[in-house]
């Protein structure tokens, strides 16, 4: 299931003096399967773009089409698309309000119109995903639980509607190292067991770096970077000039090629600097 | 003479009473910890470790359960003395919006000092002061909401330094900010400890955060397991792995070398330590 | 999105006499317009009344369309007024409209009604465009402090009113992503009946309460930790002081309040 932009643009408080730009001339496609990571300054547009992705918002010009059907036609069940294309926005614990973890987790599936029996296997599976288990939790009011549990519970929220493509902003945002890592982990696991598209925008490079097939850089409402996280990274001028960094290993990898030592420099995690490092040091004691 | 200590935690242990949603617990046992003036201490933990809860038993905002909390000689535990202190502790918390309570910057600097019952016009300076320390004079008339999150926490940073502390409590105070926020904010810090002399206590995850501190505290399950200099509690990678804390990547990146045969200390914390041990050349 | 452009209190920032004016005198001058229109009566009281209104506008240096701007969301009432006084009057039978009677006193009434309450809503409308809110607060709060000693709660009046007029746009913002988050998972805010569409509020009203709630505590524990403890030995930013333009306002206004009140 793929999601393709043509031409977008996003425009608000237009004809007034304060008219601004959040998205220019977008063309973007993004396959099944894929793992793609967002990045830009505060006020590129990131959320912007995603919101277009399941029509929360609409193009001002341009088209957008997910699965084959195009968001700004009339007739199109925007209800049917959000329930393909799931979104977890920063801080999704603050959207809690069921009266038990059940009906809070089932809303999602129950808006797609699915019977009770259906609704409760997919609380089930969906609360499985994220490491809590139903039985003890189910008609627990979702208030109750510690902060690291709402936030899985919001998370389990939007994969009861099992979408095929899962969009995350910043799903670490606020959380301890043990938290992020876990919340991560099982994203990825979530990619590679189901074959789910993620969109994940983050903030951190050294996770992005770590976790995508794909980077996407945003700057002022445009697409400026679009590749493999090595080919991104590599670009290390133009991020910086973003005021984004790279990750601190690849940042190391530029200052010792800088300094005359022979090391590729398209390096992203720690183990693969280990071996570069060891590789080219070798010997040296 | 020994100098004493602006802010001393003495055999303090804490319970959380229990409550309509969760059942008690014991967040602080047996902490002792001195804090001297000008110092930039920095309190590191994973979330449960009693980081926070340290925090707010420095401005009385909690009292300890058995120990004590002297500020300057004064006992926290003394309802009288509260005022007094957090005149001298002031408090940043996580949350940028919930701690601004006026619609404008410069009112809501202004509300710690009229608090204290400070005369108008003095109010008006120190306004104008602790804008200027904190780099938003030019935000003076903004109503906070169109402020992005560095901009309301350094308000709120405002707010306490116009109290004239001696000493900045921030509970995490960079949780919920970007990147650009996070480094506004750290650097506005640092400059308020070394320019201004104000005594810091910084809570926070973030291992980077910790660095430019002169103290690092590490707090798990209510107690201090490390203490130490930057270098001196970094370099105990293996421990700060099983706390659940991050290490810089070239910390970690330092320890493994080591371990296949290189000789590099381990105390390394940014790429420029080890850009300069791994090329010692120039 | 549409949030976003709501300013409230449509304060609109200047430099005229009218703008400088301490808001005390603009809310006693407010309240002595209130009881003015309603003790006037004739075609010249209101006359007067509209052409002190028209002065005070003048002197406010606003654009007209930003004034005339206040009426629009009373339209409704205005012309339900009107047209009620025009229509259900008794007396002296002008013409018939359809199944409608129009009377001379029918006539008269409405367009009395009717000026009254433009004149009503121009002159609050004046206020809140020519003065902050802070300014109000400040002002409403200075004006009750002398009835402190009978029980009014003037500073936890004026706290509580800056509080809401602080987090009104961030309750906004907050409300907006709420129904985003919401509407990602299938919500509907539009359509269906009465009942359907108040039973789909609640995903976006608990979430809603439950932050504010939140907010509240730890806004609390922040004024505490700045030393807050209620308006007992309190000072003030910024201090309200009479000009000689608000004496000269008061006497003014007071002055013509009583001679077109007493006369017309």
């Amino acid at each position: 299931m793929s999601i393709r932009l043509e031409n977008v643009s996003y425009r608000y408080l237009e004809d007034t003096p304060m008219e601004t730009t959040a998205l220019a001339e977008v063309n973007l496609e993004i396959g099944e399967g894929e793992f793609v990571g967002i990045i830009g300054p505060t006020g590129s547009g990131k959320s912007t773009l995603i919101q277009h992705f399941n029509g929360l918002l609409l193009p001002t010009s341009g088209k957008v089409w997910v699965d084959g059907v195009d968001l700004t036609h009339k007739d199109t069940q925007l209800r049917i698309i959000r329930q393909k294309v799931g979104m977890v926005f920063q801080y999704p614990e603050h959207q809690l309000f069921g009266e038990t973890v059940l009906e809070d987790v089932g809303f999602g599936p129950q808006n797609g119109g699915l019977p009770a029996e259906e609704v409760e296997q997919r609380v089930r599976r969906a609360l499985a995903y994220v490491g809590l288990d139903f039985e003890e939790l189910k008609d627990q009011s979702p208030f109750e639980l510690s902060g690291g549990q709402k936030r899985r519970v919001a998370i389990a929220g939007v994969l009861a509607m099992e979408p095929s493509v899962l969009i995350l902003d910043e799903p670490t945002a606020g959380l301890d190292p043990k938290g992020r890592e876990e919340i991560l982990d099982e994203i990825c696991a979530l990619h590679k067991e189901r074959g789910i598209t993620v969109i994940l925008v983050s903030h951190s490079m050294e996770d992005v770096a770590r976790l995508v097939d794909r980077l996407i850089v945003m700057d002022k409402g445009r697409v400026v970077l679009d590749g493999t996280p090595v080919e991104v990274f590599r670009e290390a001028d133009t991020l910086r000039e973003l005021g984004l960094g790279l990750p601190q290993v690849t940042e190391l990898m530029h200052e010792l090629k800088a300094k005359g030592l022979a090391v590729n420099t398209d390096i992203l995690t720690v183990e693969a600097a280990e071996e570069e490092i060891a590789r080219v040091m070798g010997g040296q004691r | 003479m020994k100098k004493q200590p602006l802010v001393r935690f003495a055999d303090v242990s804490f319970a959380y009473a229990k409550s309509q949603t969760r059942e008690g617990w014991q967040a602080l046992r047996e902490v002792n910890l001195e804090v001297f003036e000008h110092e930039f201490v920095a309190v590191l933990g994973r979330n449960g470790s009693g980081k926070s809860t340290l925090a707010k038993h420095v401005n009385a905002l909690l009292t300890p359960t058995s120990g004590q909390v002297l500020v300057e000689g004064l006992d926290t535990g003394v309802p009288e003395n509260v005022w007094e202190i957090r005149q001298k502790v002031g408090m940043v918390f996580q949350n940028p919006d919930n701690q601004l309570v006026a619609t404008t910057v410069e009112e809501d600097v202004a509300f710690g000092p009229e608090n204290l019952g400070i005369p108008p016009a003095e109010i008006q300076r120190r306004v104008t002061e602790a804008l200027e320390a904190v780099d938003m004079l030019p935000y003076r008339l903004h109503p906070p909401h169109r402020l992005s999150g560095g901009q309301k926490q350094r308000v709120a940073i405002a707010g306490i330094v116009s109290m004239r502390p001696k000493c900045i409590v921030l509970d995490e105070p960079t949780a919920m900010l970007d990147p650009a926020g996070r480094s506004e904010v750290m650097r506005t810090i640092h400059r308020l400890n070394k320019e201004e002399g104000i005594t810091v206590l910084h809570i926070t995850h973030h291992m980077d955060e910790v660095i430019g501190a002169d103290r690092v505290v590490v707090m798990d399950q209510g107690r201090i397991v490390l203490e130490g200099t930057p270098r001196e509690v970094f370099s105990q990678v293996d421990l700060l792995r099983e706390l659940h804390l991050d290490v810089p990547q070239v910390t970690d990146l330092a320890q493994r070398l080591s371990g296949r045969g290189l000789s590099l200390p381990l105390d390394i914390l940014t790429v420029k330590e080890m850009v300069m041990q791994l090329c010692p050349s120039d | 999105m549409r949030f976003r452009n709501l300013t409230i209190g449509q304060h609109i920032p200047g430099d005229s006499p009218i703008h400088r004016l301490d808001p005390r005198t603009k809310i006693l001058g407010t309240a002595l317009l209130i009881v003015l229109l309603f003790s006037v009566d004739g075609f010249i009281g209101y006359a007067l009344v509209a052409l002190a209104v028209a002065a005070v506008i003048h002197l406010s240096e606003l654009p007209w369309r930003f004034v005339i701007r206040g009426l629009r969301p009373l339209m409704v009432i205005l012309l339900l007024t009107v047209g009620l006084n025009v229509f259900l009057t008794e007396g002296e039978v002008l013409f018939r409209l359809w199944f409608l009677t129009v009377t001379r006193e029918g006539l008269v009434r409405g367009l009395m009604m009717g000026t009254r309450l433009i004149l009503l809503i121009l002159g609050t409308s004046l206020l809140t465009l020519t003065t902050s809110p802070i300014q109000l607060t400040d002002g409403i709060e200075t004006l009750l402090n002398p009835f402190r000693r009978i029980g009014v709660p003037a500073h936890e009046l004026a706290m509580m009113m800056t509080i809401a007029l602080r987090f009104i746009p961030t309750l906004l913002e907050e409300t907006e992503k709420i129904m985003k988050a919401q509407m990602a998972r299938g919500a509907d805010f539009q359509s269906g009946g009465l009942m359907q569409r108040a039973k789909s509020l609640i995903p976006l009203l608990v979430p809603l309460f439950v932050s504010a709630f939140r907010r509240a505590d730890e806004l609390a524990i922040a004024m505490e930790a700045r030393g807050y403890r209620g308006g007992q030995g309190r000072t003030k930013f910024r201090e309200l002081r009479f000009g000689r333009i608000d004496a000269v306002a008061m006497v003014l206004s007071v002055a013509f309040t009583v001679l077109v009140g007493v006369l017309f």
